[in-house]
């Protein structure tokens, strides 16, 4: 293969990974691994790609959600304490090999099952005006603009929630994978911040988060010029594409379709770390 | 109180800008470098990277050779320094907030901001331990 088709078709792959992420809700990055992987490309390669691809769909999104004024920028900042903490450690796992190749292929399987399997959860919408008196500490509360006014929320948790984003920022680091699906349930589920903050909060964090891990992947040769470029421009094109396609029609069915492939795939990954072809 | 919501909302206002500016600006290097690196090198035998060649270089020498390799017009260079804008742009808007919050006189915010900088600050020294 020439190193156009090779480009070529890496671009493609991206645009389609890019389209299945943003429709599905687990985001571009999780799916260039298996991508990656299955054209042959070596796991540090596609972790590495990956991560770069995330700051690119985590910024691009970002950007529009900040200005509706739905994001907590006070709680984002917080938490982004723990997340590259977290970052930062997991990429020094992977880096300095403590971890083996094929055990981070079977956690991705993992974690890529629990994301898809949490995308299908109906998320009720919360909101309770209690905050914990850490979250008052912290001045964590917020309000975002409802159709009457601006609608105020209460955190619970801190701890908890704090200690979740380590995890999640763990993870990022390990996998070169956004977590936004950790961080969502970490806001979610233990903070019970309403599901609009947590959503544009937690995609609001995943570049500060995926960048603490960048510069680890960055010294170690994880991220690789010839392969970042047309991911990260076929992911953000296929990201693009979703979001408009989730705006114009009711999406559930192709959603739930979506995530049955993604397991399929998941599994695989998870055969492959097992049968040490990774 | 009302100035100073209106203010959290200019300051969401920039970091949205600072946000696509750094994406757009970032790609774009990365697709003048794309195309060259095609031109130069897009029918030979392409590289599977299939093997994985680790390096350990701290971020200064990386820097300095890229810019190297972009003053001499490599395509290879030119994507590495769009990567490595995309990389700046949420580290730029982390030290917006820095100054933001220092603006609004939230002492306690511009040491969690600090604390946050420190981190990515130790994740760039983890290069040059070696």
């Amino acid at each position: 293969m020439t190193t156009l088709a090779f480009t070529l078709v890496l671009f493609a792959g991206s645009i389609l990974a890019g389209l299945l992420g943003s429709l599905t809700g687990l985001g571009g990055g999780v799916i260039i691994i298996p991508l990656l992987t299955y054209m042959g490309v070596d796991f540090h390669y596609a972790i590495g790609t990956a991560l770069v691809a995330v700051i690119a769909t985590s910024s691009g999104s970002a950007a529009a959600y900040v200005k509706e004024g739905v994001t907590n920028l006070r709680m984002g900042m917080f938490l982004e304490i723990a997340t590259t903490i977290g970052a930062v450690f997991g990429a020094l796992l992977v880096a300095s090999k403590l971890i083996p190749t094929p055990i981070v292929a079977i956690l991705f399987g993992i974690i890529l099952i629990l994301s898809a399997v949490n995308s299908w959860r109906k998320k009720p919408e919360i909101t309770e005006q209690v905050c914990s008196k850490m979250g008052k500490r912290f001045k964590l509360t917020g309000a975002y603009p409802g159709p009457d006014g601006p609608v105020r929320y209460g955190v619970k948790n801190v701890v908890g929630g704090f200690f979740m984003m380590m995890l999640a920022g763990i993870i990022s680091g390990l996998l070169g994978i956004g977590a936004g699906a950790m961080k969502v349930i970490a806001m979610d589920n233990i903070m019970r911040v309403p599901f609009k903050v947590s959503t544009t909060t937690s995609n609001f964090m995943i570049g500060v988060t995926a960048t603490a891990g960048a510069f680890i992947y960055l010294q170690n040769g994880y991220i690789h010029p010839a392969l970042c470029m047309p991911v990260v421009i076929g992911v953000l094109i296929g990201a693009m594409g979703g979001s408009k396609i989730l705006l114009q029609s009711n999406t559930a069915k192709l959603r739930f379709g979506f995530s049955i492939f993604i397991l399929i795939i998941a599994l695989d990954m998870i055969y492959k770390g097992m049968t040490g072809q990774i | 109180m009302n100035t100073k919501t209106i203010k959290d909302k200019d300051i969401s206002l920039i970091i949205g800008k600072i946000l696509r500016c750094g994406v757009y600006l970032s790609l774009s290097v990365a697709v003048v470098g794309g195309l060259i690196y095609l031109v130069a090198e897009g029918n030979h035998t392409s590289v599977q990277h299939n093997v994985f060649i680790e390096k350990d270089e701290n971020l200064f020498d990386l820097i300095t050779d890229t810019l190297r390799g972009v003053a001499h017009g490599d395509g290879l260079s030119i994507i590495e320094l769009g990567i490595l804008l995309l990389i700046a742009t949420p580290l730029t808007r982390v030290i917006f907030s820095l100054w933001a919050f220092n603006q609004e006189k939230d002492r306690m915010y511009v040491v969690i901001t600090l604390i946050v900088l420190v981190i990515i600050f130790v994740s760039i020294l983890t290069g040059f331990g070696g």
